[in-house]
């Protein structure tokens, strides 16, 4: 799985980082999502995809390979 | 040829019907029978409402409806509504790249680690106020004691308002949110709301402190009245919608024991249940409102550009086919697609300080106080029909 993100299309909500910490983050000025591990290990990645679909600004692109 | 069948519009807003935590039945059937369906507003205009999960997000999530009402054909739900959306409107009611730019002088506030952050302060308030509470013999009224003064005084916290100004603020928020406000009681309200920020804001620009507005006065590059409009914003959405949620959601728990005890049995459930009980009371019952600026399809209907779509959160949150049996409560289910804090980029700012809020509050509750219970029959209950946020006008308790 590679996951990517769009900081342009991040509105700040917060829930990805709620739902997987150890594969985003969250810039401390503005709050916009930073990308801790593009490739999240097979245990995350079910958590990853719920990350991506409750992402209201859309930010989150997951590439399954 | 084909011919199309007129079809009568949904007076809006629609009558609740027998339970107090379902959306209407006219919006509950127009989600099974015509998802995208035409309304009629207070002034007689036409809009769309939207009820379909899929089709609200859809709708929140695209560039081509715009939350900007000085677009022509933008559908008010009253005539206060109207007065706070044309008349200096907050950044709210902007559409991107001017929306984010103030909001993003925001999100910093709200990040998840700095909202947890204050997670000791929020128990400590909470556990406060329901010392307060108990500290008197039964009943109490649960949203004046306890759900209504823990977000107030939090957001005070956070944006540097003294809390003892709580019962001014509160009035006017009121009349604010309130359906049958007219323009003029409106424009007064938030006049004298904007009037008592601007002077706080003039004391921070000498006595500056760490708390939000200071920090929006010292930036330099905004004017008075946009620091506010800002803080108003929040201090009006950082108190209604919070306690609100969570009285109906003490409320909810009270009526299925089920529930209630699974929750007693399992505190880790608690941030599961939060989701739940977001979707399930989904408590901004005005519905969202958008206006399309370019034509567009929503579930197989046209909207022309200038008609204005009103997007029903309760119905997409209970809709069958993103949660199974969506009219029962189940603290156990996964329910963080529901859309109670909208979609897009307008989604609620303060939302992870209300999760915070809620989680402690209910959490404390359940576990300090086993014998909670209505003091009076449910059929004496008043709800909050006439106004944005949902909610029951008092739970009397015993404990």
């Amino acid at each position: 799985m590679r996951v990517s993100v769009d900081p342009d299309r991040c509105c700040s909500s917060g829930q990805c980082v709620a739902a997987v910490p150890e594969v985003f983050d969250q810039s401390e000025d503005d709050g916009v999502v930073l990308l801790v591990q593009p490739s999240p290990p097979a245990e995350l990645r079910s958590a990853v995809r719920t990350a991506a679909g409750i992402c209201p600004g859309r930010a989150i692109s997951v590439q399954e390979s | 040829m084909t011919t199309v069948e007129p079809i009568d519009a949904i007076t809006f807003p629609a009558a609740r019907g027998g339970c107090p935590f379902a959306p209407p039945p006219a919006y509950q059937e127009a989600l099974e029978q015509r998802p995208v369906t035409p309304v009629s507003l207070w002034d007689g205009s036409r809009a769309w409402l939207v009820t379909r999960h899929e089709d609200v997000r859809a709708v929140m999530g695209d560039r081509r409806f715009s939350a900007d009402a000085r677009n022509a054909g933008f559908p008010f739900l009253s005539d206060g509504r109207r007065e706070l959306a044309v008349e200096n409107p907050s950044f709210i009611r902007m559409d991107d790249p001017e929306h984010a730019r103030f909001r993003r002088m925001l999100t910093g506030d709200f990040i998840i680690k700095r909202v947890e952050a204050l997670r000791p302060e929020v128990q400590r308030i909470v556990d406060g106020f329901l010392d307060e509470m108990t500290a008197h013999h039964p009943p109490a009224d649960l949203v004046a004691e306890f759900a209504l003064p823990v977000p107030s005084l939090v957001i005070c916290m956070l944006l540097g308002v003294p809390y003892e100004d709580h019962d001014y603020f509160q009035e006017r928020s009121r009349i604010l949110l309130r359906n049958h406000s007219t323009a003029e009681q409106v424009r007064r309200a938030r006049d004298e709301l904007s009037g008592y920020i601007e002077e706080l804001a003039e004391r921070k620009a000498n006595e500056p402190d760490e708390r939000i507005i200071s920090r929006l006065v010292a930036r330099g590059d905004l004017t008075r009245a946009e620091v506010a409009g800002m803080s108003l914003l929040l201090l009006v959405a950082g108190h209604e919608t919070t306690a609100n949620m969570t009285a109906l959601s003490t409320l909810a728990l009270l009526r299925d024991p089920v529930q209630l005890a699974r929750l007693r049995e399992d505190p880790t459930l608690i941030k599961g249940a939060v989701e739940e009980l977001l979707r399930f009371l989904s408590i901004v019952q005005s519905g969202t409102v958008r206006v399309a600026v370019e034509t567009a399809e929503v579930g197989g209907t046209t909207i022309e550009a200038g008609e204005g779509v009103v997007c029903m959160l309760s119905t997409a949150n209970r809709d069958g086919s993103v949660f199974a049996s969506p009219d029962e409560l189940d603290v156990g289910r996964d329910a963080r697609r529901h859309v109670a804090f909208g979609f897009g980029v307008h989604q609620c700012l303060g939302q992870p300080l209300a999760r915070l809020e809620l989680q402690i509050a209910l959490e404390t509750l359940i576990r300090r106080l086993p014998g909670l219970r209505l003091a009076v029959p449910v059929e004496q209950l008043r709800y909050r029909t006439d106004t944005v946020v949902y909610g029951v006008e008092e739970l009397p308790v015993a404990w």
